[in-house]
């Protein structure tokens, strides 16, 4: 979709030592462009989030090479990458406000701009009337509201959510994608989504991976041919329901392997 | 918000009621006044006891044993405790020591530490450290425990150095255990030191209650015996009300 | 599944046992050098080494006076206990049912606990006088509250799922009761029980240190007084196996009642 590789994955393992050995991922071969919007779906257990943590270096592959903006990851988060996890990440301690501006508290950016890039972002993301408020005060969209919203102030070049909308009502969650379309415009960065919800994925993405059961690795990429402006009413588009299809009929088999196998 | 208050309402109503019936049944012979004074001469002999100075002496070393028997289990206790939480396989080790450690009642080395020690302050110190250091490494643990591990991740995320991570998000995210563990640490560093000096010691407010029983001094026993429940009951309760304030503020709803 | 767990386990759980053993072991051997040491250190002055308190306490369990003095402790402790654990679980049971004058105790009896409750023997004394009744009046007042508090907690923590469940079943009230409520409560009272078990033991002893001709408490006490150090040490040494041993067999009798939670 955009020219040059911002993420790129080859032949990425990731397996546990046991006993027992677990392979958990790969081999994963995957680039994405800068500036994209990636999502990946697959049946529970897969390893979809085993692959973000890959990519934000939070964890490092058994073998393979993950290359950000071509330097290859050490065992660290590299500068310019944002990650929002499942779990909800908002500190209790700190109001809406503190907890937005976290991320900049060891900038070395004058105060002045710091309190600039919050309020920004905290308009942004609809929570200025709660910017006083403590998570606890929120309800769980306005609380993965103000984890997107610390993520936004970095200005991060590489945005990687782990099924952020997990916890949230069908409803919320549509209006959340339109947000989260909302940043990705904003902010120009590639996004990585991990997701469930095929609906999601379909919806939201330049293109979008399906993973096999575990081990994970990819058994279909589907181009979307989205426009860059577009937001949650695409879904009266028939391609939707195309795209929806195919995710599914790739997808039905690998999930009742997981069945299966939990059963 | 009409329910608390009724909460409440009805507790100072028992409280008081309970007063009253024992002011009652004192005044009236139907418990022998040798027996229990009434709760109006326990509390205007406290006030004369504290009005005269008598107490005074006691209460400084009382309450000074206390803070030093507090504030050693504070410190090593949450010391011992990041260290233990560290170290799975001193943890494997620890845990069944904690587990088991109340069901001992500490209490029974009290006269072998007064046989090491002296008579003096310093059994006193080591009875409140040993009562009062397991809770502090126990709620450290837990604690540190209950830190949600994607907070953790989002340290690294946000490139915080191991210093940073403990500061800013370890320490906040323990902290309503922690203070769990600081109340605790007082209720029994308190219990221990005025039981040792009940049993066997030469000042403080413990010995003067056991000194005037033992003189068959009821109301100056009384008196005593009031101010240190109430020292008690105001001091844990403020650490109680503080701590609730700190779990309403984090918790859901 | 943002959880790394499948990392965490690094050695084997056999392994981490057998470890566990050797370290207890190793443990024990060094408190025992360190009894050794202090007491050796001291000259016997305050404390007796293990070997000779070993020794002294072999001999002293076959002489009718020493369990003279424990069936003393053992009769007191016992009344103590049960009466605890009836009215306490009584209490509790009502307490915990009725919600508005659970929420008026539970602080009166919480803040109960946490008086130096040693402050009242003397009051105990001049209503009881010197003998069982005291003992045991010691024993009740630290143990009924923790048996109380726990009990009531269980009961009012009782999620109301399990009585609309045990309704959908058809199930009567006595099976009700028997299948599904007590089992539910039974973690949280057997873990009173088991605290109430120590500080009735505690109660008993310090009645016994502080003012009876018979008993553990007064053996110690009496001991010290004659500087009989072996005998005291051997008195110390016997409590804490028993209060140790106990409290062992009640966690375990714990652990199998609840059901299997992650601790």
């Amino acid at each position: 979709m955009t020219g040059h590789s911002h993420v790129e994955l080859n032949e990425v393992v990731r397996s546990y030592d046991g006993p027992p050995v677990v392979h958990a991922l790969g081999p994963i071969d995957l680039v994405i462009g800068r500036g994209e919007f990636f999502s990946v779906v697959g049946p529970s257990g897969c390893g979809k989030s085993t692959l973000l943590e890959l990519v934000s270096g939070l964890a490092r592959p058994s073998s393979g090479s993950v290359r950000f903006e071509g330097k290859q990851l050490q065992a660290e988060v590299p500068d310019g990458v944002g990650v929002v996890f499942q779990e909800d990440s908002s500190m209790p301690w700190l109001s809406v406000r503190q907890n937005v501006g976290f991320g900049l508290r060891t900038s070395a950016l004058p105060q002045k701009e710091i309190a600039e890039r919050v309020d920004h972002a905290i308009s942004f993301m609809g929570l200025a009337e709660f910017a006083d408020h403590y998570p606890a005060q929120l309800s769980g969209g306005m609380r993965q509201r103000v984890c997107i919203a610390r993520t936004l102030v970095l200005r991060p070049r590489l945005i990687l959510l782990d099924e952020p909308f997990g916890a949230l009502d069908q409803q919320t969650r549509l209006l959340m994608g339109d947000e989260l379309l909302r940043l990705w415009r904003e902010t120009n960065a590639t996004v990585l989504l991990i997701t469930h919800a095929l609906d999601e994925a379909a919806m939201l993405s330049d293109r979008v991976g399906v993973m096999s059961a575990r081990p994970g690795r990819f058994i279909d990429m589907v181009e979307t041919g989205w426009p860059h402006d577009r937001d949650s009413r695409v879904v009266t588009d028939a391609q939707f329901g195309r795209l929806t299809a195919r995710l599914w009929s790739s997808l039905r088999e690998e999930s009742l392997k997981t069945m299966g196998r939990a059963a | 918000m009409k329910r608390r208050r009724a909460v409440v309402l009805v507790r100072a109503a028992v409280l008081a009621g309970s007063i009253l019936v024992l002011e009652a049944c004192c005044r009236t012979g139907i418990i022998d006044p040798l027996t229990v004074i009434p709760p109006s001469a326990m509390f205007a002999s406290m006030i004369d006891r504290i009005g005269s100075g008598e107490l005074n002496e006691s209460v400084f070393s009382t309450f000074s044993t206390i803070l030093l028997a507090f504030t050693l289990a504070i410190g090593c206790g949450t010391l011992a405790g990041a260290m233990i939480h560290r170290s799975t396989r001193l943890r494997d080790v620890v845990d069944p020591l904690l587990a088991s450690y109340y069901s001992v009642p500490t209490f029974i080395f009290y006269p072998l530490l007064v046989a090491l020690l002296g008579l003096g302050k310093a059994p006193l110190v080591v009875l409140g450290v040993l009562s009062a250091t397991p809770a502090v490494v126990i709620s450290t643990l837990s604690g540190f425990d209950g830190v949600a591990p994607v907070l953790l991740k989002l340290a690294r995320v946000h490139h915080l150095g191991p210093a940073r991570t403990l500061w800013w998000i370890v320490l906040p995210a323990a902290l309503p255990r922690l203070f769990t563990g600081l109340k605790l640490a007082l209720s029994y560093a308190l219990i221990g030191v005025i039981a040792g000096e009940f049993i066997l010691s030469g000042t403080g407010l413990g010995y003067d209650i056991s000194f005037a029983y033992q003189s068959f001094d009821n109301r100056a026993m009384y008196g005593t015996m009031l101010f240190v429940l109430l020292v008690a009951v105001i001091a844990n309760g403020f650490l109680y009300s503080w701590e609730g304030r700190l779990a309403r503020r984090r918790s859901r709803g | 599944m943002s959880g790394l767990s499948l990392e965490s386990a690094r050695a084997s759980p056999a392994s981490r046992r057998r470890i566990r053993a050797f370290d207890t072991v190793v443990l024990i051997l060094s408190m025992l050098a360190l009894w050794q040491a202090v007491g050796s250190w001291t000259s016997g002055v305050a404390i007796a080494p293990p070997w000779q308190t070993l020794v002294y306490l072999l001999g002293l369990v076959r002489t009718w006076m020493f369990w003279d003095h424990a069936a003393a402790t053992l009769i007191a402790f016992v009344m103590a206990f049960l009466l605890s654990t009836l009215i306490g679980l009584a209490l509790g049971l009502i307490l915990g049912m009725r919600s508005f004058a659970g929420e008026v105790a539970e602080p009166l009896l919480a803040g109960f606990y946490t008086i130096p409750k040693v402050t009242l023997y003397p009051v105990v004394l001049l209503i009881f006088g010197l003998g069982l009744s005291a003992k045991v009046a010691f024993g009740v007042m630290h143990g009924l509250v923790p048996i109380t508090l726990f009990t009531l907690g269980a009961v009012r923590n009782l999620s109301p799922v399990l009585i609309r469940t045990a309704k959908v079943l058809h199930l009567s009230p006595g099976r009700t009761l028997r299948w599904i409520l007590v089992p539910a409560c039974m973690p949280d009272i057997v873990n009173g029980l088991r605290i109430g078990f120590s500080l009735s033991l505690l109660g008993v002893l310090i009645g016994e240190m502080f003012s009876s001709q018979r008993g553990l408490g007064f053996l110690l006490v009496n001991g010290m007084a004659q500087h009989n150090v072996p005998l005291s040490t051997a008195i110390v040494t016997v409590i804490v196996v028993v209060a140790i041993a106990a409290n062992t067999l009640m966690l375990r009798l714990g652990r199998r009642t609840a059901p299997r939670s992650v601790h």
